[in-house]
């Protein structure tokens, strides 16, 4: 395998990994306004994520600084062409971050529900555009011969993107109702586990119209044909056992499965891509490739040494970090 | 406006308003990581309200600084496309480095920190938030070293048309890097510094607190006059080394459009006409420059028309000269900042050593207004150092206008730039709010926040509305 090769799967499990963990507390985000009751159930739920959303988000942050570094073409061509869009993710993540610090901090009902309205929108847009984003670069991009891409507002926006943005804001949305069954207790826990019954069936409906688009708008379903459809219907499986372990309150086993479901839909776009990494809709040879967009080999493989020997430390104290806040969240001590 | 003006202008503002938080969060941690040192080591209660108090102040400042970092990592791909194709080889390197070395282990064990008061030993929690300062240094440290490739490219060849790295050990000692890093890190501890002996005078004007907020005055302004020398030094290393790198900075700096003579003179104030490209009058102290520049007192200094000539023929045809007011009336502002810091860190020393400091009123009241300073200075010393590489954004390697991304239109830059703008304003405004109000109640809210731990029911009740 090459250096480059190992390194889009390195992207690719960042990616995994920032659906799974970051998805959950946009879910979160999201819940606050269809869970919570009033402010005080707003403030457990914001406290269930609280030790972890930072952490969460640094994922993305490290998955972005991989592409630029590993594949600088595939960074430039990506960032300066969905420049609005992730104007847009950007001012998302930049209100949500500071809502669930500012929140608590002044105790009047017009401060805190301004900042809950951050937290929701901050949490719902960029699942949503990371959505249309990843569907878009399946269906292909007007790339040009010098990997520019020059993309007008049907490119962006679209039925088959639209679809994308909803289906993966849907997987946030019901991964963090699931989660919250695990971190809080009594009415709040029976609520989250009810909601997240029924969106399991919204998720399952969703995700069957994103993959029938896929067959008629993307090369998904030929390009690794066999591969993707194992893959897919492994995704369903996964949240129908999730949706049947909810029904047996066992919600451990139905976090386990939804966090599957969405790892594995993540990690089917990529695979999908692969060896691709941007798809050109003007013309096949423009695509940008592991291969064509990738460093030099030395780069690769210092940041292959540098990855491989911190890697454990990270995953070590962030796995400890979950262990130590492994209380539920019953509104006795909380922060924000 | 065109689509290079607009992208510079939107680089320098979110650069500049990001900075604004970095500094004090590197410094404001540092300083809480102490006070809870002596928390653990002396058992003295003190220690960990003052931890705290501080703790908090510095949460909210963080809040900001790492969201508008977001934007920092992601508009060099967004704005600056061509500019990462071909050095993202090199200068993404360090980037995607931060994110995984120093960015996880602040956000993990900041979030330790915060909620883990009464989860973990005074030990283990301790030593959570000398890994977040220690996280803090990481972060800056690996974007220096960034920074340090585009003043000083090393560690590279050029290849298919891009620089590609060939030497990642040359990176890390870069000897701009070696003195750029201190130079920063200080500047950010007096940053910490005198924001907590600024709002400790504050306290102490009011009669506040008195014991806790002297302890914390005093603790501030050892670390300030500490950090302060440390700039200092460093900042001289710095400027001897501009000499070799990059000539044209320094004589922009100094405003100097003829060579200096030897021994060259350091000029304090100049009217500087950039469109005759003469300075109409000037205050200069003899000898000085050679001493900035050589660290003896002779040695000639080359001017901008010199080093212009000597660029053309390297470079080919061109203007290689940056903008010299500005160059020049940041580095003044930096320096002479860092002077007076220096200076009242040694007063407010004095007269605590004497027991005087609460007679000092009117010194006290200074001291309010030094919380600017290290801002002022932070500023203007990047303004300074990014200006004054113009035209370049990779020393002698590519032109900022080079740099731009070609498919980015003016409107989505307008639109990004108004955006930006706006919400910073709404940060900086909520930040300033929650500071004075953090402020103004005290230390005391800590134990009003303990106080009510409500043993009701909360699914029963609406608790909090």
């Amino acid at each position: 395998m090459e250096l480059s090769e190992l390194w889009f799967m390195l992207v690719a499990v960042l990616f995994i990994g920032f659906f799974f963990l970051e998805g959950f507390d946009f879910g979160v985000g999201m819940a606050t306004r269809f869970l919570g009751r009033n402010d005080f159930e707003r403030r457990i739920l914001v406290n269930t994520i609280g030790p972890f959303w930072d952490a969460n988000e640094v994922w993305l942050l490290t998955g972005g600084g991989a592409i630029f570094a590993a594949f600088p073409h595939w960074y430039a061509t990506m960032f300066s062409g969905y420049y609005v869009p992730f104007v847009f993710v950007l001012l998302a993540l930049i209100g949500r971050g500071v809502a669930f610090e500012f929140r608590g901090k002044v105790k009047t009902r017009a401060w805190t529900k301004a900042w809950d309205w951050v937290v929701f929108i901050g949490s719902l847009l960029p699942p949503f555009l990371f959505g249309v984003l990843f569907t878009s670069l399946l269906r292909g991009m007007p790339i040009d011969g010098s990997m520019t891409m020059r993309a007008g507002f049907s490119d962006f926006v679209n039925l088959y993107t639209v679809t994308g943005g909803v289906t993966v804001t849907l997987l946030c949305f019901l991964h963090g109702l699931v989660f919250l069954t695990l971190r809080t207790v009594g009415d709040l826990q029976m609520r989250a586990r009810e909601l997240a019954h029924t969106m399991v069936y919204v998720v399952l409906a969703a995700l069957v119209a994103l993959v029938s688009l896929s067959i008629l708008e993307t090369d998904l379903f030929t390009y690794h044909g066999e591969i993707t459809i194992v893959m897919a219907a492994f995704i369903v499986i996964s949240y129908g056992v999730s949706a049947a372990m909810l029904g047996k309150k066992r919600d451990g086993l139905a976090f386990f499965f939804s966090g599957l479901g969405i790892m594995t839909t993540v990690a089917t776009i990529f695979t999908g891509l692969f060896p691709r990494v941007m798809v050109s809709s003007l013309n096949s040879t423009y695509n940008l490739t592991v291969y064509n967009a990738a460093s030099g080999p030395y780069s690769l493989k210092v940041m292959t040494i540098v990855a491989l020997t911190l890697l454990p430390f990270v995953l070590g104290y962030q796995i400890w970090s979950y262990y130590v806040f492994r209380k539920r969240v019953d509104g006795k001590d909380m922060v924000y | 406006m065109n689509e290079l003006m607009l992208a510079r202008l939107q680089f320098g503002a979110t650069t500049i308003f990001h900075f604004l938080f970095v500094p004090l969060s590197i410094g404001l941690v540092f300083m809480v990581a102490l006070m809870e040192t002596f928390y653990v080591v002396k058992g003295q209660e003190i220690y960990k309200k003052m931890a705290k108090f501080w703790g908090h102040l510095f949460l909210i400042n963080f809040a900001v600084g790492v969201v508008t970092g977001i934007i920092q990592e992601f508009q060099f791909g967004m704005n600056w496309s061509e500019y990462s194709r071909f050095v993202g080889d090199v200068f993404g390197a360090p980037l995607a480095i931060e994110a995984l070395l120093a960015f996880f282990m602040e956000s993990t064990f900041i979030g330790l920190w915060i909620f883990g008061w009464d989860r973990l030993s005074k030990k283990v929690h301790l030593a959570c938030i000398w890994l977040v300062s220690l996280g803090t240094v990481l972060s800056a440290m690996w974007i220096l070293a960034a920074n340090s490739f585009m003043q000083e490219p090393v560690g590279f060849a050029m290849n298919n048309g891009r620089a590609e790295m060939n030497d990642f050990f040359a990176l890390l000692t870069n000897p701009q890097f070696l003195v750029e890093f201190p130079h920063v890190i200080f500047g950010a501890l007096a940053t910490g510094a005198f924001f907590i002996g600024g709002v400790s005078a504050v306290k102490l004007l009011k009669k506040q607190e008195v014991q806790f907020f002297k302890k914390s005055f005093s603790m501030a302004m050892v670390i300030a006059l500490i950090a302060g020398m440390g700039v200092a030094f460093s900042g001289h290393s710095q400027a001897k080394h501009l000499m070799e790198s990059q000539p044209m900075k320094m004589a922009a700096s100094e405003a100097l459009w003829e060579d200096s003579g030897d021994p060259a003179s350091w000029t304090i104030f100049a009217g500087i006409n950039t469109e005759e490209e003469k300075n109409d009058f000037q205050i200069a102290v003899p000898f000085a420059l050679s001493y900035l520049a050589y660290e003896k007192f002779s040695g000639e200094v080359p001017g901008i028309h010199t080093l212009q000539k000597q660029y053309e023929q390297k470079y080919g045809e061109g203007n290689y000269i940056p903008p010299v007011k500005t160059t020049f009336w940041s580095f003044r502002i930096m320096a002479g900042a860092g002077l007076l810091m220096i200076l009242m860190s040694m007063m407010a020393l004095w007269y605590n050593f004497k027991e005087r400091l609460m007679e000092k009123k009117g010194f006290l009241r200074v001291m309010v207004a030094m919380i600017s300073f290290p801002f002022l200075a932070n500023t203007a010393g990047w303004v300074m150092t990014e200006i004054g590489r113009q035209p370049w954004t990779v020393f002698g390697l590519m032109t900022t206008s080079a740099s731009v991304s070609p498919n980015v239109s003016v409107e989505s830059l307008l639109f990004s730039l108004i955006t930006f703008t706006l919400i910073y304003l709404v940060l900086a405004i909520v930040l300033v709010y929650l500071f004075v109000r953090e402020i103004k109640k005290g230390t005391e809210h800590e134990e009003q926040a303990k106080d009510p731990r409500r043993s009701i029911d909360p699914f029963e009740k609406e608790v909090m509305q």
